[in-house]
């Protein structure tokens, strides 16, 4: 494609050739407009003019006869800017008047004309034009009466020249500016293609030039760069999950087939393999949960989720969550308490909340217990201005604030919490899920314990 | 009991049809939805279980054209799609249950036969009686030996779920789906604390018990030993 046929292709191009020609139109028919009512305008006014002069002279006829209309158009014809005039008898002979150059057939036609002529006593004789009445009058007498009409046509002329003039000049400039604008913007398209054509190569740190004026190409590149960001993040994330799945996932692998191999070479009854293929069960099991927080952690995390976002009352999902685990923390030994009142609606997944709420009271309930404070759980759900906030506060020993950020990545189990069973994947489900929902997960002190707090947007609309 | 496995990986239909057998039911296997289709409008099966992605003819295809031809053979349909979206959809499309694979196979048996029995007219009954335990459904009031058990509104739905299953086996996961709700994996052993509060009044201060735990299973409420 050639440069200017890129130009005259791109859109830009189009849109100014499309302004410009509906633009040229429009002052045409302006023009137009304005410059036939100006000449109705002055022919009105014209032929008023004449049509004054005839009657005034008429009334001379009347009151003096074909002597007095001859003496007053003979001193009129000779002042200065005067009216044409012609006087003929019933022979067609002129009798008087300033307008010799006629042709004597108008006189015959009564009524409006519009005729060339030359006056008689000038040294030009350039042909000009006139409009002129003529009038019968009683003795078969024809008088013309007729005016000027150089005004009218010079006006005309003035008008086509402009006319004209401007036309070439909006044609010219717009066509100049046209050209500019769009090379102006082929030019960031231009860019903007490279750059976008250097990152499907592969350099995926590049981002699309954004010039800082706020016009809708920064935008557009805005929200492309955007979307690449996004993009960037999934595949981060996407690359984290396969890179755990390898890492944790290999760990129970090699166990459950180490269990198998041991087995087989060291089982002796069938007490024994039975006993070897229950701990592969088991192991199988916790395989097969540890992928499905994956799978869930990932999706809630891209926000691919498939799950429908809806409205959902939040407090009864506490309620509900903490009603479930209320005997199994009361079996450990701890009281769990509910402090939520229902009506506190969310967007999103009740499915998802409640599971982000399961895997914090399990934590509560595994970690919780403390022997000097007697291990109290309080699961709660208030409305905090535009917010939801979900707490689920435990007496236990707590996170140092310095493991707080590390314990909601994947697989993080701290030290402490050896010997208790888990994937290490619970808080970081939560952590997930509360972000699906587009709220925050904090870590907090509880003086003592762990208070974790969710904080989530309030669904707009009535309670 | 007939039951008709729709799956197109021979190697788990084969362990399917095994494990059915062993259990005491007659399984028929179809490799693909257009045959599984023929087989269930041809023969009246108990139970369908279907693999929601089949060649042919896809899983919710199959059952959505059976339902239009009026064979109400309740489904479980298999899926390893597990988000509560497909489980919506699946259950949408005329699916009675749904499990997600990888599964044990004494899930896939309670739920099986629980679909089987699900038309029988004991789920429209008012009144649930097993052994000398009663549970009106209408009252709200549970009794056993005329002696009146007072319990929590949890407590009774659990109850009221395994008796309207009673003597079959019902599964922990069954449990949480059908009276809490909830479709994940709670992790820890919550249904068996619940259930075992259950047992604590129920059964506690009577001579027989009535609430058995299945080893490997769930649990089971039935009268007499067995």
């Amino acid at each position: 494609m050639t440069a200017l046929g890129k130009l005259i292709r791109s859109t830009a191009f189009k849109l100014s050739a499309i302004y410009l020609l509906s633009f040229t139109l429009f002052a045409v028919f302006i023009l137009g407009y304005v410059a036939w009512n100006a000449r109705a305008l002055l022919t009105a006014q014209i032929s008023e003019t004449i049509e004054a002069e005839v009657s005034g002279l008429a009334e001379q006829f009347r009151q003096g006869g074909i002597r007095r209309l001859v003496f007053i158009i003979e001193r009129r014809s000779r002042q200065p800017g005067a009216f044409l005039y012609l006087l003929s008898g019933p022979n067609n002979e002129p009798l008087a008047g300033n307008a010799i150059g006629l042709k004597p057939e108008l006189l015959t036609a009564p009524g409006w004309h519009e005729t060339s002529y030359t006056i008689s006593d000038e040294h030009e004789r350039a042909p000009r034009s006139a409009m002129i009445r003529v009038f019968r009058l009683p003795g078969d007498f024809h008088l013309l009466v007729g005016r000027d009409v150089m005004e009218r046509e010079q006006l005309r002329g003035v008008i086509r020249r402009g006319l004209t003039l401007s036309l070439g000049l909006v044609v010219l400039l717009g066509t100049l500016g046209g050209l500019f604008i769009t090379r102006r913007v082929l030019k960031r398209v231009d860019s903007m293609s490279e750059t976008a054509q250097s990152i499907m190569a592969g350099n995926l740190a590049g981002r699309l030039a954004v010039s800082g004026n706020g016009d809708e190409l920064d935008r557009l590149a805005g929200n492309l760069n955007a979307m690449l960001d996004r993009i960037g993040e999934l595949m981060t994330g996407l690359r984290e999950v396969s890179d755990n799945i390898a890492h944790d996932l290999k760990t129970p692998l090699t166990r459950l087939r180490n269990g198998a191999e041991e087995a087989l070479r060291t089982g002796r009854s069938d007490d024994d393999y039975r006993r070897a293929l229950d701990s592969m069960i088991d192991e199988s099991d916790g395989l097969i949960r540890t992928f499905n927080a994956l799978l869930m952690i990932a999706r809630a995390e891209s926000g691919t989720a498939s799950e429908a976002k809806q409205r959902f009352d939040a407090g009864a999902v506490v309620s509900g969550v903490a009603e479930l685990y209320e005997p199994v923390a009361e079996e450990a030994g701890l009281s769990l308490k509910t402090e939520a009142a229902e009506g506190q609606f969310v967007i999103g997944s009740r499915e998802l909340l409640s599971q982000a709420l399961a895997n914090l009271a399990d934590n509560a309930i595994k970690y919780g217990a403390s022997a000097e404070h007697g291990g109290e759980i309080v699961m709660s759900a208030a409305l905090r201005g535009d917010r939801v906030e979900i707490t689920v506060a435990d007496g236990g020993p707590g996170i140092p604030p310095e493991d707080r950020q590390r314990v909601l990545d994947r697989f993080t189990r701290l030290d402490s919490s050896s010997g208790k069973p888990g994937s290490g994947l619970g808080l970081s489900l939560a952590a997930a899920i509360v972000h699906f929902h587009g709220g925050t997960l904090a870590l907090e002190d509880n003086q003592p314990g762990l208070r974790v707090v969710l904080s989530l947007p309030a669904a707009p609309g009535e309670a | 009991m007939r039951i008709l496995i729709v799956e197109d990986d021979r190697e788990a239909a084969a362990y399917l049809v095994k494990a059915l057998r062993e259990a005491g039911h007659a399984p028929d296997h179809a490799a693909d939805g257009l045959d599984g289709y023929a087989l269930a409008t041809e023969n009246g099966y108990d139970v369908l279980i279907v693999d929601r992605m089949l060649p042919k003819l896809d899983g919710l295809s199959l059952i959505g054209g059976l339902r239009e031809q009026k064979i109400e053979t309740p489904v479980l349909i298999l899926s390893a799609l597990g988000q509560v979206d497909d489980r919506v959809k699946g259950l949408r499309a005329g699916g009675d249950d749904y499990l997600t694979k990888p599964y044990a196979f004494s899930e896939l048996l309670a739920r099986v036969e629980v679909l089987s029995r699900r038309k029988s007219p004991q789920a429209a009954e008012t009144v649930y009686r097993v052994g000398d335990l009663v549970l009106d459904r209408l009252s709200h009031r549970v009794t056993r030996g005329g002696e009146e058990i007072d319990l929590q509104p949890r407590e009774y739905r659990l109850l009221e779920y395994l008796m309207r299953h009673a003597d079959q086996v019902v599964t922990r996961t069954m449990l949480l789906e059908n009276v809490w709700d909830y479709h994940f994996d709670p992790q820890t052993n919550v249904i068996d604390v619940h259930v075992s509060r259950l047992r604590s009044k129920i059964d506690r201060n009577f001579e027989k018990t009535l609430l058995h735990t299945v080893r490997g299973a769930g649990y089971v409420i039935r009268d007499g030993a067995r």
